[in-house]
């Protein structure tokens, strides 16, 4: 794959894109296929899945068998380069602060969405009016009938396999976009057999991973319909994508292109047309501005050379991930002092995670099965949306969550069998074998994935006395969680032990406050320069530009107002080609 | 153990930068008091062999092994013990599970400093019950004579009081030995996984007869 090293730069270009994830991605890609000028800045280093990934690395060829450290948290063969400490790139937390929030960064091409789980669902029509339905948070600028033909698109794109059940708040694809969803694993089945009993509804997961080839000329021709070059180039990509052949973990990437990742989805044709230049270990620390108030392009570092360098263009797109995107407006000079696009004083604020918490249980019926193949998608294949929507009143917590669960027999880790302790002590020899072989794959856990309403407690901001190797200022954060939050997570740990029990397992839920995860733990922190209806309350436009500052956008998760229970890279892309769309009329009609 | 390369940090180096992360607690950030965060990691020129491994490579082990040749000895003698060749695999020196435990119970981070310490004290322990009873270290008696060893520390619940350090050692072995026995995929098959292979078409899902068994075929 030809992603560029050359560090050569031009003068001026239409745009410049901050960041090279789903949003930056996505905005380049589109962009570059409408023949736009591109260039796209990455703080990480080059990456590229299609030779880097370990796929089929077995773990006796790993320091510790693979197993996860502290410092590769997701495990070695983790795809990520980053993690929730970055050498030379420190954060803080605010004295006050109820716990210290976790900030993930991915310093790679692509972004986090290297390594993520590819769970792609839909916001619903209650998510985007959630304050008109229970007076919380605040609603979107937008209603879902307005996003829903750009979801399609963004499936259509991307792959995503899954099925329409008609659930509330849960929307169905338009018929034909998504592909079918792979067959459940005997757990799974076990799991919505549970569920069927406690109706809690166990349907087919939505995944960015394609479980039979893209029909590339065809997809391409149905969303580039008046682009020949567009189709040319998207047929073509498309079509040389890989299905899924039901083996290697999606957190360590995929070498065959079969799961969504910016860098071997959006980062290759937008590459093939010409259009786009990527530099890569370029730390941007500020925005630079023009005399006449319109963003003239970006100051950054180059890390290499630990040179300062500016580029200019005519569009600003940050896409850096939701907090360092408010880093980069916070750092960079405004009249009022208060950072770029911020006359709002929103630009760090609102700043959400998802609600987790996680409950597992020994299930007799699974031991000593005869073997099958159960890597499968290399993650999820059915999952739980939330099922409560009409019964908020009476649960006492005014917003859901979807459940997320696996077990069974994954390939073996150093920490596969510690339920021996406790079933087989005192055994060894080959009896030991024998336990491990009845033991290993005998269990199932739940895994809540909970929406948090915005709460002026949850921020970040510049930290007054701290700066990274670069010299820029880093962030500080503040972080409380609200008592629905609390109460959501213990809903989840009863009912997680409720199904465990249902399937002949036994847990003991924990309380909420001291089963929910860290903030920032989920790594689906959104919302620090939320989009709204008008300026005074909001830092962009329903498109993601910024009210201050008519030529600079914000495409990634700090636009979102809300955190709905649903994971938000796939409304991540659908913003960004929306807002993509919207900004290349305006630059045709000049009115930007 | 495999060279440093060029444009990785050196393995002293690495050890530098491991040692102070691992000093901090955890590179991850603080588990402790509120509102505090643990200090970044200092930056370091180069690629770091864990932090930022190259895939395309074999991977670089950045840590030095820790254990003497005579602790290797007991320790494969106590794991071919608890994981011996039999009609159900290799014993556990031939997947590598001696090398496994040395290379856990030397790395930097906390889990397994404190893991090295039950480990290594643990050994030298069973040495001496060995000596105290047959008149030789551990690997140096006859298997008969292990059984008897093991049998007195494999059960942490029946242990008698003065042997509680055995029993507590023996555990933490054990789950050692399991851990890595079964990372080595020579192990699988009979371990009863039998995935990271590729697969053509679509995924074929548990098979019928499992279903039936399990009575799922009204969800299938």
């Amino acid at each position: 794959m030809p992603i560029l090293t050359d560090r050569k730069t031009q003068t001026q270009y239409d745009a410049i894109v901050v960041g090279s994830g789903a949003g930056g991605g996505m905005a380049a890609l589109i962009l570059a296929l409408n023949g736009a000028k591109v260039l796209m800045i990455e703080a990480g280093r080059n990456y590229d899945p299609t030779v880097e990934t370990p796929m089929f690395h077995t773990p006796e060829q790993a320091p510790l068998r693979g197993e996860r450290t502290p410092d590769r948290f997701f495990g070695y063969y983790d795809a990520t380069v980053g993690g929730w400490q970055v050498a030379g790139e420190p954060y803080t937390n605010k004295p006050g602060s109820e716990g210290a929030f976790w900030w993930w960064r991915a310093r790679m091409l692509g972004g986090r969405t290297n390594h993520w789980g590819r769970i792609s669902l839909r916001f619903g029509p209650h998510d985007f009016r959630c304050a008109s339905r229970d007076g919380l948070g605040v609603d979107w600028p937008m209603t879902y009938e307005e996003m829903h033909p750009w979801y399609d698109r963004v499936e259509k794109l991307i792959g995503v396999y899954g099925e329409n059940n008609g659930i509330e708040n849960a929307p169905d694809s338009s018929p034909g976009v998504l592909l079918p969803p792979p067959k459940p694993r005997i757990g799974e089945l076990m799991a919505r057999k549970a569920g069927k009993k406690l109706g809690v509804p166990v349907v087919a997961a939505h995944r960015a991973v394609l479980s039979q080839p893209l029909d590339g000329a065809r997809l391409a021709g149905e969303l580039f319909p008046g682009n020949a070059r567009a189709r040319e180039i998207m047929a073509r990509d498309m079509s040389l994508r890989a299905p899924c052949f039901w083996a290697t973990h999606c957190v360590r990437g995929c070498s065959i292109r079969a799961n969504f990742q910016s860098t071997t989805v959006l980062i290759p044709p937008a590459l093939a047309t010409g259009n786009l230049d990527i530099i890569t270990d370029a730390m941007v620390r500020e925005v630079v501005m023009g005399k006449d108030g319109r963003a003239a392009g970006v100051h950054y570092i180059d890390k290499p050379t630990r040179r300062d360098r500016v580029v200019k263009a005519k569009v600003v797109i940050l896409a850096a991930s939701a907090c360092e995107t408010s880093r980069i407006l916070l750092n960079s000079q405004s009249k009022d002092r208060a950072g770029l696009a911020n006359s709002s004083g929103q630009v760090g604020r609102n700043l959400m995670d998802s609600v987790g918490t996680s409950l597992g249980a020994h299930i007799p019926a699974l031991e000593d099965l005869p073997p099958y193949n159960e890597d499968g998608a290399g993650g999820l294949h059915v999952y739980t949306p939330w099922w409560l929507v009409r019964e908020h009143e009476k649960l006492g917590f005014p917003r859901g969550y979807h459940i997320e669960m696996g077990g069974g027999r994954q390939m073996p880790t150093t920490r596969s069998f510690g339920m021996l302790d406790a079933k087989a002590p005192g055994v060894y020899g080959s009896r030991l074998k024998e336990e491990a072989r009845r033991y290993y794959g005998a269990s199932f856990s739940f895994s809540g994935r909970g929406e948090m309403i915005p709460n002026p407690d949850c921020y970040c901001e510049l930290d007054p006395h701290v700066v990274d190797q670069w010299g820029i200022p880093v962030l500080r954060f503040h972080w409380k969680w609200s008592d629905h939050e609390i109460r959501q997570a213990e809903h989840m740990q009863k009912t997680f032990a409720a199904l465990l029990s249902a399937m002949g397992g036994q847990a003991t839920p924990r309380s909420g406050r001291e089963a929910i995860q860290r903030p920032g733990e989920i790594i689906h922190e959104v919302g620090t320069a939320r989009m709204g209806a008008k300026p005074g309350d909001s830092v962009t436009n329903p498109y993601g530009q910024t009210w201050d500052v008519k030529n600079l956008f914000l495409m990634d998760g700090a636009v979102l107002p809300g955190n709905p229970d649903k994971n938000p890279t796939l409304t991540i892309l659908a913003l960004a080609w929306r807002g993509t769309e919207w900004l290349m009329e305006k630059m045709k009609t000049g009115t930007l | 153990m495999n060279p440093p390369e060029q444009g990785f940090l050196s393995r002293r180096e690495a050890m530098r930068w491991l040692a102070g992360t691992a000093a901090a607690g955890s590179v991850a950030p603080a588990a402790g008091a509120p509102g505090e965060t643990e200090p970044a990691p200092p930056a370091l020129p180069g690629r770091h062999p864990v932090h930022d491994p190259d895939f395309t490579k074999s991977a670089v082990f950045p840590w030095e092994k820790q254990f003497t040749p005579e602790e290797l000895r007991t320790t494969g003698a106590l794991a071919d013990l608890i994981l011996p060749k039999d009609e159900l695999g290799p014993a556990a020196s031939e997947v590598g599970v001696p090398g496994f435990i040395d290379e856990w119970c030397s790395a930097p981070y906390e889990e397994n400093r404190e893991a090295g310490e039950v480990v290594r004290g643990g050994l030298a322990w069973l040495n001496t019950e060995s000596f105290r009873r047959f008149g030789r270290p551990f690997d140096e008696i006859e298997t008969p004579e292990r059984k008897v060893m093991a049998d007195l520390i494999c059960d942490e619940a029946t242990a008698a009081p003065d042997l509680l350090t055995g029993a507590r050692f023996f555990k933490r072995f054990r789950q050692l030995c399991l851990g890595g026995y079964y990372t080595h995929p020579a192990t699988w098959k009979q371990l009863g996984y039998v995935g990271n292979v590729p697969v053509a078409g679509p995924y074929p899902g548990p098979p019928r007869e499992l279903i039936e068994r399990l009575g799922l075929q009204d969800v299938v």
